[in-house]
């Protein structure tokens, strides 16, 4: 077995244990709530940072281990880095402000979930067995199901914990059915072996229908309608630092495993029709709800709802185009989702919830993160010249053309719809002044004042959405690579 | 095509991209508006090596470099005599627009310079751009520091006309964005002058040409979608609606003559009547409701939606008269009507009120202000010897040329023109009575003097001699149309042999021959 291939797992599995030995060791007191994130495991970040350079490093290899159930290959290495980065941005988010909300014991804990999760995430990533990846799609969730109801003292957290559980058993429930039914169908769980099996609804019924269901399990992980109920309250139930990571990783592993699926099983016209019918939907439902919303983090559950439906374009295009599109908008969707949320954590006084009146007056109270803010904002629209702009461009590029040219129209619309609602963050924290006084109604007196280290990151990440956008090369041709290994 | 020594366009839109950032680091009020100032003198003097233009060639001061090689992209810039005219006017309105709001705006001066540098850069990006995701970029980029001009620093309803604002061009410019790429997937690439040279079937240019008129249709803004534009021309500031009238509407047209007529020529064609008969209603119904104004830039407003109804008109017309116009109309547009939403900031400092009443008997107290005024009235409405009567004229005789029907419903939209705007000046001239404090009100001072006159000259020159500018523009525009000549001409033969009742009569026939033969089979 060549180790070098795991380098990335390797890194974050000697993190993994050395969290876990921390959690046993930690001392039980009732310290303040505020500082030490860095001692009680806030260095995870940087452990996350080694391990993006485990994957960079890793990003030519290729290989199969483990019977053949694991793929080291471009694709893999790619969502690895992307795992690794986007858990580096998390933990870092989390340890920066002391994670208001979690008790001070409860920390080592917090952090050792996060990067068990991360870590299933990279053999999902991997995996190219059906069995692997519903393992590893648990190890990912288990985690999370933990951490969401970790939020001292707030009833809807546990709320959101135990609808975030029982949604994802019933996905899981639903991904196992459609297991089965593939296995029965095709008598293998090895997606090379199905390569090329017939999984259109007039021959192979089983196994079409097996496909959409395990896939549902997926969707459930992407949020992608009809399994979307419970994004935005599991967000708004859960803390601002532990929904950031929610709204983020666990969605690159569904697009990772969908982008698998799609290309190893080719599948049939009925499947793509019914991931575009899914996505259609989903982007039109979950911006029109997302127009309704005060509290931001729901708003956000409701946009990445509709993000989950632009994914779908790349998906349905069946290309190596269009599965390196969909990779490219996974990763633009994580680095600007979490610089809004980098932004919503750091103004956010005590961890609680922020509504969009909140942000009055945000430009005179912390102006930088308000810049950084309307950037995260116009590239979750997809206003050039952010990354928003490029990766939509790519996906809706990818299907044209592909007979999905109603789907591409449907998403164009649907930028038109999510203007309004993105275009009000930005509203409220530029123009929201003299018509109110923000002051009495708790706006800008409750708002957090940034530090100066959190602007300078802010801004870094808010430099990130714009490079991508506007020198998108270097980043798309490893999504390319990964798209043309994927399709020869 | 001529490759640029150095690249031009580029340090064009890059250098007050650079100020920005210069501008990022400057804390005192007065330094930010002397650096925006010298930044903006020294744009006009980076673009002086465009005078260096040969009308005769083609795309000029090209430069290309490749940007995402996997999806085709390139950065492409380069200028024709259409697209020149649009940076110079571009160019040449900053530094004037510094100077009007150098006293007008009295809060977030930083922001407020940067947000006018970030525009005068994405729009000389939109008229330089050859490739079309560029082209988007940019068209897309400068709504975020308009919608910002409007929503800080406008008037009491900011918010309201801010949001309509934002909310109706970008709404009209997605569709722009699904044209772009079934255009990448037509032709194979996303350069423009690539794609010119390539056709497309008439069903494709049916939609393509319905989606990119949608999008240049509420830039222009045509009727019916013009609601957008006199809401965000009242409540900008001046600088704002100078950029807004000068530069803003001018991309819709540039857009019909840029992409619509050489990419969709047969649809183009296809719909020029709807066209014809919009603009017309933009014509007539602007001027109507513009007679029906009590505030002076509302009034200004609506009547630049008669305005570009006439530019939108010479488009259609497809002769070279008509599109002549068009293009001096959108300079001539530009520099009146900037000249006009520039007076009335200057009086609006004064009285702080916009409406006519308020700004009247203005003759006797402000005799400077109201000769500049008369000046760039007597222009707006077409005045012989003043540089709009040019742009106007060519259209109108182009309007004869395409038919007398349509010649004949323009000429009321001009007299309605005349109508609204002598009426405005003079209540504003000699209406009374004056408001008291209008007495302590000063003259223009040398400030104001400086950024009016270039313009009250432009007005008097181009309105005299139109020669330099028609030489420019004539080879670009009779390249335009004798490619898109040639093009509809093309796929209408090819729409008719498709359309032709041939088919039909051959059915009837047909079904003739099987009455007959069947008769018999009957018995």
């Amino acid at each position: 077995m060549r180790l070098d291939l795991l380098a990335p797992e390797l890194v974050l599995g000697l993190a993994l244990l050395a969290l876990f030995v921390q959690t046993l060791t930690t001392r039980k007191t009732a310290e303040p709530r505020t500082g030490g994130g860095f001692l009680y495991g806030g260095w995870l970040a940087y452990a996350a940072v080694a391990s993006a350079v485990a994957s960079a490093a890793t990003l030519g290899l290729s290989g199969l281990m483990f019977y053949g159930a694991y793929q080291i290959d471009a694709l893999s290495q790619f969502f690895k880095l992307l795992i690794s980065v986007g858990l580096a941005i998390a933990t870092h988010n989390a340890s920066f402000g002391g994670t208001p909300e979690l008790a001070q014991d409860k920390r080592s804990d917090y952090y050792l979930f996060l990067a068990l999760s991360a870590f299933g995430l990279m053999l999902l990533a991997s995996s190219v067995e059906l069995i692997t990846i519903v393992i590893s799609l648990e190890i990912s969730s288990f985690c999370l199901y933990a951490i969401v109801p970790l939020r001292a003292e707030k009833p809807e957290a546990v709320e959101a914990g135990i609808k975030y559980v029982m949604f994802g058993a019933v996905a899981t429930a639903l991904a196992l059915f459609g297991l089965a039914y593939i296995m029965a169908a095709h008598q293998t769980t090895y997606l090379p072996a199905l390569v090329g099996r017939d999984f259109g609804f007039a021959g192979a019924p089983l196994a079409a229908l097996g496909l959409v269901l395990f896939a549902v399990g997926f969707f459930y992980k992407l949020a992608l309608f009809p399994f979307h109920f419970w994004a935005p309250d599991v967000y708004d139930g859960a803390s601002n630092e532990t929904a950031a990571y929610i709204a983020t990783l666990p969605k690159l592993g569904a697009v990772v495993v969908l982008v698998r699926l799609a290309s190893l099983l080719g599948p049939g016209p009925e499947v793509a029709m019914v991931l575009a019918v899914f996505g259609a939907l989903s982007m039109t439902l979950g911006n029109l709800m997302a127009l309704a919303q005060k509290d931001i983090k729901r708003l956000l559950g409701f946009s990445s709802v509709a993000h989950a439906g632009y994914i779908m374009l790349g998906l349905v295009a069946g290309t190596s185009e269009g599965f390196a599109a969909a990779s490219f908008y996974a990763l633009v969707y994580l680095v600007m989702n979490l610089t809004i949320f980098w932004v919503v954590c750091r103004t956010s006084p005590s961890g609680r919830n922020l509504v969009l009146d909140d942000l009055a007056g945000m430009h005179r109270r912390a102006p930088i993160l308000a810049f950084v803010l309307a950037v995260a904002a116009f590239a979750l629209v997809g206003l050039p010249p952010t990354a928003g702009f490029t990766g939509k461009l790519f996906l809706l590029s990818a299907a044209w053309g592909r007979g999905f040219d109603w789907l591409v129209v449907v998403a164009a619309v649907n930028t038109a719809i999510s203007i309004f609602y993105y275009l009000n963050l930005v509203r409220y924290a530029y123009t929201a002044e003299s018509d109110e006084p923000s002051e009495s109604k708790g706006g800008v007196a409750q708002l957090a004042r940034p530090t100066a280290w959190a602007n300078a990151f802010g801004l870094v990440l808010a430099a990130v959405v714009l490079a991508l956008g506007v020198l998108p090369s270097p980043m798309f041709n490893l999504a390319a690579a990964a798209g043309q290994q994927l399709m020869p | 095509m001529i490759d640029a020594g150095y690249p031009i366009l580029s340090s064009l839109i890059f250098f007050p991209l650079l100020m920005c950032l210069v501008l990022a680091f400057v804390r005192s009020d007065e330094l930010v508006r002397v650096i925006t100032l010298a930044a903006s003198v020294a744009e006009v003097l980076l673009a002086l090596p465009l005078f260096g233009f040969d009308p005769a060639q083609g795309f000029q001061f090209v430069e290309q470099m490749a940007w995402v090689p996997q999806w085709g992209l390139s950065y492409y810039l380069g200028v024709d005599g259409i697209s020149l005219l649009m940076v110079m006017l571009t160019v040449g309105i900053l530094p004037l627009c510094v100077l009007c709001s150098w006293t007008y705006i009295g809060k977030r001066i930083k922001e407020f310079h940067i947000c006018l540098l970030l525009m005068t850069a994405a729009c000389i990006g939109v008229f330089c751009a050859l490739d079309f995701v560029l082209f988007y970029v940019f068209w897309e980029a400068m709504l975020v520091p308009m919608y910002l001009l409007i929503a800080v620093w406008g008037g009491p309803e900011r918010r309201y006309a801010s949001i309509k604002f934002f909310l109706y061009t970008l709404a009209g410019s997605t569709l722009l964005l699904v044209a772009m790429v079934a255009f990448f997937r037509a032709g194979g690439t996303f350069s423009i002058p690539e794609l010119m040279e390539r056709s497309y079937s008439f069903r494709f240019q049916f939609w393509a040409f319905l989606a990119m008129a949608l999008a240049f249709a509420i830039k222009v803004p045509m009727f019916p979608f013009h609601t957008w534009l006199p809401a965000a021309h009242v409540q900008a500031p001046s600088a704002g609606s100078v950029i807004l009238a000068s530069v803003l509407l001018k991309m819709g047209t540039y857009g019909f003559l840029r992409f619509c007529l050489p990419l969709t020529p047969a649809a183009s064609a296809y719909f020029a009547p709807v066209m014809i008969a919009f603009a017309i209603a933009s014509i007539i119904y602007g001027g109507f409701v513009a007679l029906g104004q009590s505030d002076i830039k509302k009034l200004i407003a609506y009547s630049s939606v008669g305005h570009m109804g006439f530019a939108m008109l010479g488009i259609f017309l497809f002769n070279q008269r008509g599109v002549e116009g068009t293009l001096l109309v959108m300079l001539n547009h530009g520099i009146v009507t900037g000249a006009l939403f520039m007076m009335i900031g200057l009086i609006y400092e004064r009285s702080h009120s916009r409406e006519i009443t308020a700004n009247q008997g203005l003759g006797k107290f402000l005799p400077a202000y109201m000769g500049f005024w008369g000046l760039f009235a007597l222009s707006s409405f077409g005045f012989p010897g003043l540089n709009s009567f040019v742009g106007e004229a060519a259209v109108m005789t182009g309007a004869f040329q395409h038919s007398w029907l349509v010649g004949a419903l323009v000429v009321p939209g001009a007299m309605l023109a005349a109508a609204y705007m002598l009426r405005l000046s003079l209540r504003m001239a000699w209406g009374g009575p004056a408001s008291p404090a209008g007495k302590s009100w000063r003259d223009m001072n040398s400030r104001e003097w400086v950024y009016l006159a270039p313009l009250a000259v432009l007005t008097i020159w181009l309105g005299v001699a139109p020669g330099m500018v028609l030489r420019t523009i004539d080879p670009a525009i009779e390249r335009l149309l004798a490619d898109f000549q040639a093009k509809s001409q093309a796929v209408v033969a090819q729409v008719e042999e498709i359309d032709r009742p041939l088919p039909m009569e051959l059915a009837v026939v047909e079904i003739d021959k099987a009455g007959a033969t069947g008769a018999p089979l009957a018995d």
